[in-house]
C-alpha cells in the first residue's frame, strides 16, 4: 500500500437519477496507488456507477468524487479528457472500432491523445506484446476469440501508461479459461504498480486472489474487506 | 490534421454508401432550391427587360419651334429620374411606325403622327408614382399637347412585380428550410452511424475539439461536393431547357460560387451541430 494521497476518493457519494432505480447512497471509500480493488454484489448494486464515476462520465447528485486530484465538484470537459488519458477503462463488451486491426484500436489511443506519431508504432507493440498478442495484432477484431478481443482492448487501456485500470466486468462475457488468463494479466499489471479497480460477479475469483473486496447492494456500500476479512457468503 | 483526414477517409471506405448519400442529398436538395432559384431568377430579368419598356410620350404642340423644344429637353434630361429624352420627329416617328407596323405603312401619313419626347426613366425610378409624378411635370410645359405612359399597364406590371417578388422570398426561405432539414438529417444518421467511435474517442481522453475536426472536415466536404454537384445538375438543366423550351440565363459566377460556398457553410454547420449534440451525450 501507498502511503501518499489516495488516488480514487469517494466521500460520501450518492447518485440517483430521474428516470431510471439504482444509483448510490452515501458511498465513500479510498484506494491507495498501486491497489487491487473488486467491486462486487448483484446486478444492479452499483458497480458500474462507481466506475463510471470514477472516469466521469457521470457525475455525483451529491458528495465528492477526486481522481488524482481533479475533483468531480468542479472538473471541466477539457479536464476530465486530461484525467481520462491518466486512466485506462475496460469493458465486458470490449468497445473495439471493428473496422480497424488490433495494432490501430491500440494506435488509436495514442493518436486521439497527440502522441507524437513516431513514438506510436514501438508503444503499441510492445503493449501488445505485454498482454500476448503481438502476433495477432494485424487481425481484425472479429478474426479474435473473446479472449483475445479483451486483451486489446486492455492493451488500449494501458498504451497511455495509466495510473489506474478500471475493468467494469472484463471476464463477463469470456469462458473460465479466457477469463483467468484476462485476470492473470491484470494481476500481472497490477504488480508492475498499476492500481485496478474491477467489477465483477466471480465472487470465487475475489476470495482466491486476496485482493480488497467493496461490496455493494442497492446501491450501499455494505461491505470493505479493509475494515475485516471477507465473510462466507454467496448471491 | 493528418490524423483527422484520414478518419474522414476510413469513415468513407467504412461506409461509402452513406458517404455517397449524403453528398447526393446535400446536391439535389440544393439543386432544388437552385433551380427555383434559377426560374426566379429568369423571372426577375424578364420583368425587367418588360420594366424597361415602360416609357413616356409628350406629344409636341404641332408648330412649336425646335429650339423650345431642344431646352425643354435639357431641363428634362436634369429630372433625377430621368435616364433619357429623345426627340422624335413627324419624319422620325412616321419612319419608326412604318418600321414596326409594315403591314399597316400605307395608313401612315406624316401629318397624323405629331413631334414627341420619348422619355425613359432610369431602374427603380418605374413605378406608377415616379412615372405619374415625370408626366405631371411634362404637362407643365406649355408646348406639351399630351402626355401618355400607359397607366394602367404599369400599374398592372407593378403589382405583377410585387407579387412575384414576393411568392420568390417566400417559396425561396421554404426551399431554404426545406433543403437545411433535409442536409441536417443526412449530416445527423452519418453522425449517429459513428456514434460508437465517438464513445471510445471519449473514453480514451480525446478532447472535443478533436473529436469535431474529422466531423467538421466531412461536413465540409460533403457540403462542398455537394454544391458543387448541385451547380453542375443545374448547369445542365439549363442547357437542356434553353434547348427544348427558351433561353434561361445562368446565375453570374458570383452567385455561383457563392452556392457552393453555402452548401460546404451548411455541411459544416450541420455538422457542428450534430456531433456536438453527439458530444453531450458521450
Amino acid at each position: 500500500m501507498s502511503s501518499g494521497p489516495p488516488i480514487i476518493k469517494f466521500t460520501s457519494v450518492t447518485k440517483s437519477w430521474q428516470r431510471s432505480s439504482g444509483g448510490l447512497q452515501k458511498v465513500s471509500f479510498a484506494a491507495d496507488k498501486g491497489e487491487f480493488v473488486f467491486l462486487t454484489g448483484p446486478s444492479g448494486a452499483g458497480k458500474s456507477t462507481i466506475l463510471r464515476l470514477c472516469y466521469m462520465d457521470e457525475l455525483p447528485s451529491a458528495g465528492e468524487v477526486r481522481v488524482s486530484g481533479t475533483s468531480s465538484l468542479n472538473a471541466k470537459r477539457i479536464e476530465v479528457s486530461a484525467l481520462r488519458r491518466k486512466l485506462g477503462i475496460v469493458f465486458q463488451d470490449f468497445r473495439l472500432l471493428e473496422d480497424r486491426t488490433a495494432w490501430a484500436n491500440v494506435a488509436f489511443a495514442l493518436e486521439v491523445t497527440g502522441t507524437q506519431p513516431k513514438a506510436i508504432p514501438s508503444r503499441v507493440q510492445k503493449v501488445l506484446e505485454r498482454v500476448g498478442l503481438s502476433p495477432k495484432m494485424q487481425a481484425m477484431p472479429s478474426e479474435l476469440s473473446g479472449g483475445e478481443q479483451q486483451r486489446v482492448a486492455i492493451a488500449r487501456a494501458l498504451v497511455n501508461d495509466p495510473f489506474v485500470l478500471l475493468a467494469d466486468e472484463p471476464t463477463g462475457n469470456l469462458d473460465d479459461r479466457a477469463s483467468r488468463a484476462v485476470f492473470q494479466l491484470l494481476r500481472d499489471i497490477n504488480a508492475s504498480g498499476t492500481a485496478v479497480m474491477m467489477a465483477t460477479h466471480d465472487l470465487d475469483l475475489v476470495r482466491s486472489s486476496g485482493f480488497r473486496s467493496l461490496e455493494l447492494n442497492k446501491g450501499v456500500l455494505v461491505y470493505d474487506s479493509a475494515d475485516a476479512p471477507l465473510p462466507e457468503r454467496e448471491h | 490534421m493528418r490524423l483527422a483526414l484520414r478518419e474522414v477517409w476510413t469513415a468513407f471506405r467504412r461506409a461509402p454508401g452513406l458517404g455517397v448519400l449524403s453528398v447526393f442529398t446535400i446536391a439535389f436538395s440544393l439543386f432544388a432550391f437552385g433551380l427555383f432559384g434559377l426560374v426566379a431568377y429568369n423571372t426577375r430579368l424578364a420583368l425587367e427587360r418588360l420594366e424597361e419598356r415602360v416609357e413616356i410620350r409628350a406629344y409636341v404642340t404641332e408648330g412649336t419651334e425646335a429650339d423650345a423644344v431642344a431646352a425643354a429637353v435639357g431641363d428634362v434630361r436634369a429630372f433625377p429620374e430621368v435616364a433619357s429624352v429623345t426627340y422624335v420627329t413627324p419624319e422620325a416617328a412616321l419612319t419608326k411606325a412604318r418600321t414596326e407596323m409594315a403591314e399597316f405603312q400605307d395608313v401612315f401619313e406624316p401629318e397624323f403622327l405629331p413631334a414627341s419626347l420619348e422619355v425613359r426613366l432610369r431602374p427603380g425610378m418605374r413605378t406608377p408614382e415616379r412615372v405619374q409624378a415625370v408626366s405631371e411635370r411634362l404637362k407643365a410645359y406649355a408646348f406639351v399637347d399630351d402626355v401618355r405612359y400607359g397607366e394602367e399597364w404599369v400599374k398592372k406590371f407593378h403589382s405583377m412585380r410585387r407579387a412575384a417578388t414576393a411568392a420568390g422570398i417566400v417559396l425561396g426561405i421554404a426551399f431554404a428550410l426545406a433543403a437545411m432539414i433535409i442536409i441536417g438529417s443526412t449530416i445527423r444518421t452519418s453522425v449517429l452511424a459513428r456514434s460508437r467511435e465517438i464513445g471510445i474517442m471519449r473514453l480514451v481522453g480525446a478532447t472535443d475539439g478533436f473529436i469535431r475536426a474529422p466531423f467538421l472536415i466531412d461536413g465540409l466536404l460533403k457540403g462542398l461536393i455537394g454544391g458543387t454537384l448541385a451547380v453542375a445538375l443545374m448547369w445542365v438543366t439549363r442547357a437542356a431547357l434553353t434547348a427544348t423550351v427558351f433561353a434561361f440565363q445562368f446565375f453570374p459566377t458570383p452567385a455561383l460560387l457563392l452556392g457552393i460556398v453555402v452548401g460546404a457553410v451548411i455541411g459544416l454547420l450541420g455538422s457542428a451541430v450534430s456531433v456536438g449534440r453527439q458530444l453531450k451525450r458521450v
